[in-house]
């Protein structure tokens, strides 16, 4: 395959993600709030969590809009631009993204115009079912797309058949409960409602600094504070789980992201700090904490947790057996009826993705070298550096939002938040965080899948479609301007709505809305 | 669990009952954009066509979504060849598709003219080049398309993107864009009122008659065009493996199901009749009903290139035999028999919330609406 072909596709495939995930933590999230704020608006029947329902909700519909659009391009990139991965996992992947169409985004799509235009139309109960349902359908779509991103993480329920070249499903229910997709599911939704929890807080926190529609702000700042307690708990509880179950079926992404170089004796010590140096495969200046990666990693005292050499040692041993298996896999399909080939093939049919490995290097296997056996077994391991520090960096913001929220929620329970300008402030700033964080975690994980695309089945080289680097590298350029004109365009309209405030609801109840000292009502905006 | 072959004919019904489901209900959402500039004059009058299908264009839009889905996970084989074989068609399909969820949703948040005017031709593109590129691929599909497998069924395409834009399929691209605007157009009759359902309703006759006699001359010349016949291999109950057959190019194939199925000639006079039952139902003012005659047009024209084609999908014209097939093109029985029940479960709780929200938005949409609650509607 070539080289610029395959670089070019991952490098789309990452800005598009990256970019479409700008958008859905935020969704995934708010959603939650808003049920908090209708509920309380049913309860109550006070016309303030009314409004809060439908500011936070027109903040949420500005997100959600990009959401949308994004989420388009992934699903037709799987075809356009890795169109062999599609071939060669359709029958398990497509299933789920189907799935995901038909039980979570009709639901969520077809309540969300409810939820917008059914405010006159339907009772207050019948409108906070609407937007419960909306709530339940954009977190069950992540639920799908886990569990189709789990697989790729670890690709259970499933088997190689060679006369449709391709892997096909065994089990939907071992796909569906694939622990890794679970643990990932809940970790990402709680990350999600963590960075709406911070929206909210912050913008918030601005209003009450700026000392304007306060009862609205401190309202917001409450439901915030005690969301955002809970998930940032949650985040990093559930975020645990995920580690653990990554140590269990990716063992390589553990050891990139920990910098263990060598096998640690059980139990094995978490590396806080060190500059990880891959040509040398080893780090210098080591801080370490005894104990705890065994602990977080195993669950034990008495598990050892491999170390990168002794991984690539255990693939190399892999990649010998795949080559034999990709030798008679060519044979069988010449003479798919020969019993003999056919055993032949069984034999190591478990390492033919490791045998795969070898097609970057060369396109007949046989003819690998004991050189090119060594470089694809080194392959198998993802840089450590990027692994080492987007993990470290996405785990202390992990801890900074517990912190914030655990500040936010003590205060707002003793009611004494409006006037601590310091953790006001603190908010503000804060409000871009989570999204980092968001964006180094799916560093971790899919960076951290490589050199696969769905590991050990299926290297990334083999995956692309037939294409160009050519014309991979213009639709790039396509995908780059739409995609920054339409973040100009609703980076543009956050920033008005959110400074205009309750007040761009047009009910004529808020800042500089009501009487001016002259008596007479001045507009703060024309807008819709 | 039903045989290999029966669930393998089930999802080329599936695969056609969401097409048009698609059709129907995306298509209206599309056809309301794509005439946005023309039965919309002032800037309230653009709003009144936004809004009628505000609440519920998002929904619609996920029948796209879903076609896609099923087509990945029932026909991996299609999904692959299709995606990156039409490279340059689909990125222009999901291009102008971008123009949508912002168009609705920022254009009447910023008063300047020229921002809603630059929305408005975004609606526009948005809802007027996806069903033309629809139709100029199904005008490629009977006329076959050049790709090849190779040994690792690893698909290879080989034409260009200028090459799909030949006559035929660009007459084939009038079709579907006529029939989707007839969709557009028969629902804006529905929902407006007075001078814009005047003009919604012109341009039901306009599009109906378009409908029929661009329909009617794509089947007088796919009369004349080569079809594909499998002549060895590619049995219903075996594994999916296009290069397990052969294949060969013969005039006038494409209507041997008509001859050997007499019954599947009722899907071409569907298509005709409805479209005059709504051009009629138009001039009588009788909106509702042209809607759902309307509706029956996009079974009617999308069930007869099924069946044309049946059973193939995407016909190889560089090398036969790696045409995709109902039979060889499909997933495992396992992953289709799990994905009808999914299917099964869920799709008529999907008609009747979808229903129900159409309920509650039911009624006109007036000029009055939109200036009451400027800052509530889109």
């Amino acid at each position: 395959m070539n080289e610029a072909l395959v670089d070019i596709s991952r490098l789309q495939f990452a800005v598009t993600a990256l970019y479409h995930f700008l958008f859905v933590p935020l969704t995934l999230g708010m959603v939650w709030i808003l049920v908090i704020m209708e509920s309380a608006y049913v309860i109550t029947k006070q016309e303030i969590y009314r409004d809060m329902t439908r500011f936070w909700g027109k903040l949420f519909g500005i997100n959600f809009a990009l959401g949308v659009t994004t989420g388009i391009t992934m699903e037709f990139q799987f075809g356009t631009n890795w169109a062999y991965y599609s071939h060669y996992v359709g029958d398990i992947f497509g299933t789920p993204l189907a799935i995901e169409g038909l039980m979570a985004f009709f639901l969520e799509s077809t309540f969300i115009g409810l939820f917008f235009f059914g405010w006159d139309r339907l009772s207050r109960g019948k409108h906070l079912l609407v937007t419960i349902l909306m709530a339940i359908g954009s977190n069950l779509s992540a639920l799908w797309i886990l569990i189709a991103n789990g697989w790729m993480q670890d690709p259970v329920g499933a088997h190689f058949n060679y006369q449709t070249m391709r892997m096909e499903m065994s089990s939907m229910w071992d796909i569906v409960f694939n622990p890794v997709a679970q643990a990932k599911f809940v970790h990402t939704v709680s990350a999600g409602y963590v960075t709406a929890a911070c929206f909210v807080l912050g913008i918030s926190s601005w209003y009450i600094l700026k000392g304007r529609d306060l009862p609205f702000a401190r309202r917001s700042f409450r439901i915030a504070a005690a969301f955002g307690f809970a998930s940032a708990l949650s985040v990093i509880v559930l975020g645990d789980e995920s580690g653990y179950t990554v140590a269990e079926s990716q063992q390589t992404k553990i050891a990139a992201m920990e910098g263990i170089w060598d096998t640690e004796p059980a139990p094995a010590a978490l590396t806080l700090f060190a500059i990880p140096d891959q040509a040398n495969r080893t780090n210098h200046y080591e801080i370490r904490l005894p104990y705890v990666m065994g602990l977080i990693g195993t669950r034990s005292t008495t598990k050892e947790i491999p170390g990168i050499k002794q991984i690539v040692a255990r693939n190399k041993q892999r990649i010998l057996n795949g080559q034999q298996a990709v030798i008679a896999l060519e044979a069988l399909r010449k003479a798919p009826q020969d019993a003999a080939l056919r055993a032949a093939f069984e034999k190591n049919q478990g390492d033919l993705g490791f045998g795969l490995l070898l097609k970057k290097y060369v396109a007949d296997v046989r003819t690998a070298t004991p050189a090119i056996i060594d470089q694809a077994a080194w392959s198998t391991i993802p840089n450590v550096a990027p692994m080492f520090w987007s993990f470290r960096l996405m785990a202390g913001l992990g801890f900074s939002f517990l912190l914030l929220f655990g500040c936010a929620f003590w205060f707002s329970l003793r009611n004494r938040f409006a006037g601590k300008t310091w953790l006001l402030k603190w908010a503000l700033l804060w409000i871009p965080m989570p999204w980092i964080a968001a964006e180094l975690g799916w560093v971790v994980a899919e960076y951290g899948r490589q050199p696969w695309t769905v590991y050990g089945l299926l290297p990334t080289h083999l995956s692309t479609s037939s294409l160009t680097a050519g014309s991979v590298v213009a639709s790039l350029s396509g995908f780059v301007l739409f995609y920054t004109g339409l973040l100009i365009a609703e980076m543009f309209l956050m920033v008005k709505s959110a400074r205009l405030g309750p007040a761009s609801l047009g009910t004529g109840r808020y800042h500089q809305e009501t009487a001016t000292p002259h008596g007479k009502p001045q507009l703060a905006g024309k807008e819709a | 669990m039903f045989d290999y072959p029966t669930i393998k004919f089930i999802w080329w019904l599936l695969v056609g009952v969401l097409l048009i489901g698609f059709a129907i209900m995306d298509g209206h959402d599309m056809g309301v954009g794509a005439l946005l500039p023309f039965v919309g004059r002032s800037d309230t009058e653009r709003r009144v066509v936004i809004n009628t299908i505000a609440p519920h264009w998002d929904g619609n839009q996920v029948w796209f979504i879903t076609a896609g889905g099923a087509i990945f996970a029932a026909w991996p084989f299609v999904y692959a060849t299709a995606f990156s074989g039409f490279y340059w068609a689909m990125l222009a399909v999901l291009w102008s598709l971008f123009f949508r969820p912002v168009g609705f949703d920022y254009r009447s948040k910023i008063e300047d003219p020229r921002w809603r005017a630059f929305w408005d031709w975004g609606l526009f593109v948005g809802g007027f080049v996806p069903p033309v590129i629809f139709g100029v691929a199904f005008g490629n599909l009977l006329q076959g398309v050049p790709f090849h497998f190779d040994d690792t069924l690893r698909v290879f395409y080989e034409g260009s993107f200028w090459a799909l834009l030949n006559p035929f399929a660009l007459l084939c691209g009038l079709v579907s864009a006529s029939m989707i605007l007839l969709q557009g157009a028969t629902y804006l009759m529905l929902r407006t009122e007075e001078k814009m359902a005047q003009r919604a309703r012109r341009a039901a006759m306009l599009f109906g008659v378009l409908t029929i006699v661009l329909f009617v001359l794509g089947g007088l010349w796919v009369g004349h065009l080569d079809g594909y016949v499998i002549t060895a291999g590619g049995e219903a109950a075996a594994q999916s493996n296009p290069l397990a057959k052969t294949v060969v190019r013969a005039a006038g194939a494409w209507l041997a199901n008509y001859q050997r199925y007499p019954l599947t000639m009722a899907l071409p006079l569907l298509g005709i009749v409805s479209a005059a039952a709504a051009v009629s139902l138009a001039l009588v003012r009788k909106a509702g009903l042209a809607f759902i005659a309307s509706s029956l047009v996009q079974a009617g024209v999308i069930g007869t290139a099924g069946v044309s084609l049946f059973p193939f999908l995407l016909p190889s014209s560089s090398d036969p035999r790696s045409s995709l097939t109902a039979w060889d093109a499909t997933s495992s029985q396992m992953t289709l028999n799990t994905m009808f029940w999914a299917a099964l479960i869920f799709t008529p709780i999907v008609l009747s919330y979808t229903a129900w929200c159409y309920r509650v938005m039911r009624g006109k949409v007036t000029e009055q609406h939109i200036r009451t609650n400027s800052k509530s509607v889109y």
